[in-house]
């Protein structure tokens, strides 16, 4: 905790964008808390909140909501679609944006339904931190656990867990220190966090006792919860370090080639008109992509992985954006590089940091989270996308799946629509596949079927056994 | 208008480092961390080069509005020093603000680009399109869009909606789907995982790509601001001859002529969306400059479609109810 606090005192003044997702079982308060987000700072605009307020009155809405004169179903805020309100649950996830004085922040309010995991799946893959929702008269119920073991799986940076409802249970502590203990547990189990030797307690992982329909400990600390001391949600939220905010000067350059910028004849009559020197660009090639991770600079030595090619080494002689030489890059920026070889690269092609990378694979060894009625069966054929580049692929065998009760795997041969498991693929051409402990954007991939083009899986690289592989690492 | 707000209050986008500044407990965090704006520069620009890449017929739909150039701006910057390499759509009401069209006409001569232009009116001259008893054109123009994709073959739209802007939006994708009749199925839509987009498509069907999904209305002006864009003018406080109807300050033209009860006066007004003339309101401000915009609209209490937009206010699910048809 000191490192938030630190944070916290320092005051940054310049907006830094964190994405954040809820997540919990069915009707446990993720959008009511959401709403209540929303609306104590500030970013609920009065034509929304007005309609909000009709549409909760003629729905007939009775909650005993601190709103202020008229109670309001804070979940309309975000349940936007007709069927959702229909049905007073959500479906898909609702993107929500709002700012306070630190930070911009990105809200992804994802369904409890373990019908919609896949859209859970969807809100918690690009976020720095989710919010996991536990219905205080519930506890830990499966979709919980299916929950947190999917956050485990993507390696989401941070989880917090609020406790809500805790107006109907009398503000009790000992219901929240039990479900508090019975959250710890099984983060443990599932690996999720880290050890914190001081503390004693799982560094990276947040319980807050929280109302979401009255506003206790979601932006203010609450007075009717004595007994607890640490952070509202909001300040929780303001205060952890985005994906992209730590340093990634440790991590190797990464850079997947989207496409190669060659205009020949056609540079753009704009920047011909504002005095670009036509001569100088009549050659200009350079490979434009988003950098994944780590960074770049003028004359450093790069790999450039194409498949079926030997690994060639070369050195940046430009990093390009939109009229600007840089003289340095890093995730995430999108960029245009240029090389010191005539080298034939395109699209799918991975330029890295030289001597980083080890030989492309066909071999691909994977945890999936399948996210598709049509189950994975041995013997399929896929469609493998990772980076920039579409492989097909050959189920080969599904070597186990995960039990939610116990959190072991269990043996398996085909994987169904939630289940997560482990599969190991033939790819049509190798690929620079890395290990997604390490690597979350070149570690991450998807599989697609082929004859509907629909996504039907979440993957992460693994390492090849015998690799000293992560004994836990399906989770 | 409160005016208490100074830019400099807002300061979100300097991004001024003081290594200093930060206490040696939080090694971590990197002093050279992208501010937000420029992260979500780099994630449009990072989609709409995936779309480039993955699609063989792209087109942007053009209006002349706010977020259509901010778009095109960041496809300019996407594909530098080339030419942005793809038309642009515009789906004419006929009830255009004439200064939009010429800015829009301006903005296609000086980049190069070919334009496609769908029209209402057209479809209404041939009695395919009715006009609506309220007079407002915007629903009318699915049908013209639908069309102007199947003739050209486009695979992929670009558009500039906003997850901000509406509830029905707020759920979309950034790549979305659309089937053979333009519909979106928002009970169905694939996951979108990471930042790996899966535009797979059969034929018939089209895709629709949002580059400024994540952006906001503010992140928008204040990049608008940073990058020093050049917008149509009346996105600016000036004065216009305006009615009341429904709430909002109606600007009097052919398409929009006030009834006898209500009273025409000049007011200093801009818009915050432009759209149909016949269905976008002005909002009373004296914003001249874009830095003016931006703290008005740092500070402003409606959305501003709420403040704006008569279709929307036609019923809850109205923006829901239109993209499911296949609009923007
Ligand atoms: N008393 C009380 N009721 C709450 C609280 N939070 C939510 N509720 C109520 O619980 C019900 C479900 O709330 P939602 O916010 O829709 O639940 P959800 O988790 O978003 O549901 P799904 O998205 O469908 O999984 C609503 O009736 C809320 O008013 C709380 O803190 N206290
Ligand atoms: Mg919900």
């Amino acid at each position: 905790m000191s490192t938030e606090t630190s944070l916290l005192e320092t005051g940054l003044r310049e907006s830094t964008l964190f994405r954040f997702a809820t997540a919990g079982s069915v009707d446990d308060g993720k959008s009511t808390l959401v709403g209540r987000l929303l609306h104590d700072s500030k970013a609920i605009l009065a034509d929304q909140l007005d309609a909000v307020a009709r549409t909760s009155a003629d729905r007939g809405f009775g909650g005993a909501g601190a709103t202020g004169s008229q109670a309001i179903d804070l979940a309309l805020l975000t349940d936007g679609l007709r069927a959702e309100r229909e049905q007073g649950i959500t479906i898909d996830v609702a993107y929500r944006y709002f700012a306070t004085d630190r930070r911009s922040f990105i809200l992804a309010d994802c369904p409890g339904h373990v019908q919609y995991t896949k859209n859970t799946v969807t809100g918690a893959s690009t976020a720095d931190a989710v919010v996991v929702l536990i219905d205080a008269r519930k506890g830990v119920l499966e979709q919980t656990r299916r929950h947190l073991s999917v956050l485990q799986l993507l390696r989401v940076a941070h989880v917090i867990v609020a406790v809500n409802k805790i107006d109907l249970v009398d503000f009790s502590e000992s219901v929240f220190r039990e479900i508090e203990a019975d959250v710890q547990k099984v983060a443990r189990e599932l690996g999720l966090g880290r050890e914190d030797s001081n503390t004693g307690g799982i560094a990276d992982l947040f319980v807050i006792p929280v109302s979401a329909l009255n506003g206790d400990n979601v932006v203010d600390r609450s007075d009717r919860t004595p007994w607890y001391s640490g952070p509202a949600l909001l300040e929780v939220l303001e205060t952890l370090p985005a994906a992209d905010e730590l340093e990634s000067h440790l991590e190797s350059f990464r850079f997947p080639v989207q496409l190669v910028i060659r205009p020949q004849g056609a540079l753009a009559p704009d920047a011909v008109a504002a005095g670009l020197d036509v001569g100088a660009y009549r050659d200009y090639r350079a490979y434009a992509g988003q950098i994944t991770e780590g960074t770049v600079k003028l004359g450093d030595k790069v790999t450039v992985l194409s498949p079926g090619a030997e690994p060639r080494t070369t050195t940046v002689i430009g990093i390009d954006f939109a009229g600007s030489e840089l003289a340095e890059a890093t995730a995430p920026q999108s960029v245009a590089i240029r090389l010191a070889d005539e080298i034939d690269i395109a699209r799918g092609d991975t330029i890295a940091a030289a001597g980083t990378v080890r030989e492309s694979s066909a071999d691909l060894y994977a945890a999936l989270a399948w996210l598709s009625p049509k189950p994975l069966r041995e013997g399929a054929k896929v469609l493998v996308k990772h980076g920039t580049r579409t492989v097909q692929a050959l189920v080969r065998n599904v070597t186990g799946k995960l039990d939610l009760a116990t959190f072991k795997v269990e043996a398996a041969s085909s994987l169904e629509l939630n289940d997560i498991g482990n599969a190991q693929l033939r790819l049509a051409a190798p690929l620079p596949l890395e290990n997604y402990l390490h690597h979350r954007r070149t570690g991450a991939f998807l599989v697609i079927d082929p004859v509907d083009g629909n996504t039907l899986a979440a993957g992460l690289v693994k390492d090849h056994p015998g690799d000293h592989e992560d004994e836990r690492y399906v989770i | 208008m409160s005016t208490q707000i100074t830019n400099e209050d807002l300061e979100l986008s300097v991004l001024e480092t003081d290594a200093t500044e930060t206490p040696t407990a939080i090694p971590a965090l990197r002093p050279d961390r992208l501010s937000s704006l420029d992260t979500l520069e780099s994630e449009a620009i990072h989609i709409i080069r995936e779309v480039v890449a993955e699609f063989e017929r792209p087109a942007l739909l053009f209006s002349g509005g706010k977020d259509s150039v901010v778009m095109l701006h960041l496809a300019t910057k996407a594909f530098w020093p080339g030419k942005v390499p793809f038309p642009v759509l515009h789906v004419d009401t006929g009830h255009n603000f004439p200064e939009v069209i010429d800015f829009r006409d301006r903005t296609v001569e000086r980049l190069g680009l070919k334009l496609v232009v769908g029209s209402v009116q057209e479809f209404i001259d041939r009695g395919e399109l009715a006009e609506r008893a309220d007079g407002t054109r915007n629903p009318l123009q699915t049908v013209p869009l639908l069309d102007a994709i199947q003739r050209n073959k486009f695979d992929a739209v670009f558009g500039g909606g906003r997850r901000d802007e509406d509830k029905a939006r707020a759920k979309e994708r950034i790549l979305s789907l659309r089937d053979e009749f333009g519909q979106w199925d928002p009970r169905n839509q694939r996951p979108e995982l990471w930042n790996l987009y899966n535009g797979r498509h059969t034929v018939g069907q089209h895709v629709r790509a949002f580059p400024i999904s994540n952006w906001t209305e503010l992140d928008v002006w204040r990049y608008i601001e940073r990058e020093g864009i050049e917008l149509p003018g009346l996105y600016y406080a000036h004065e216009r001859e305006v009615f009341e109807r429904d709430g909002m300050w109606r600007a009097v033209g052919e398409v929009s002529m006030p009834k006898p009860h209500e009273e025409v006066v000049t007011k200093l007004v801009r818009y915050r969306t432009v759209g149909d003339m016949s269905c976008t309101g002005a909002v009373v401000s004296d914003a001249r400059t874009v830095a003016d915009v931006v703290v008005e609209v740092a500070a402003s209490t409606l959305t501003e479609r709420g403040a704006t937009r008569a279709d929307d206010r036609i019923s809850e699910a109205a923006m829901e109810d239109r993209k499911k048809d296949g609009y923007f």
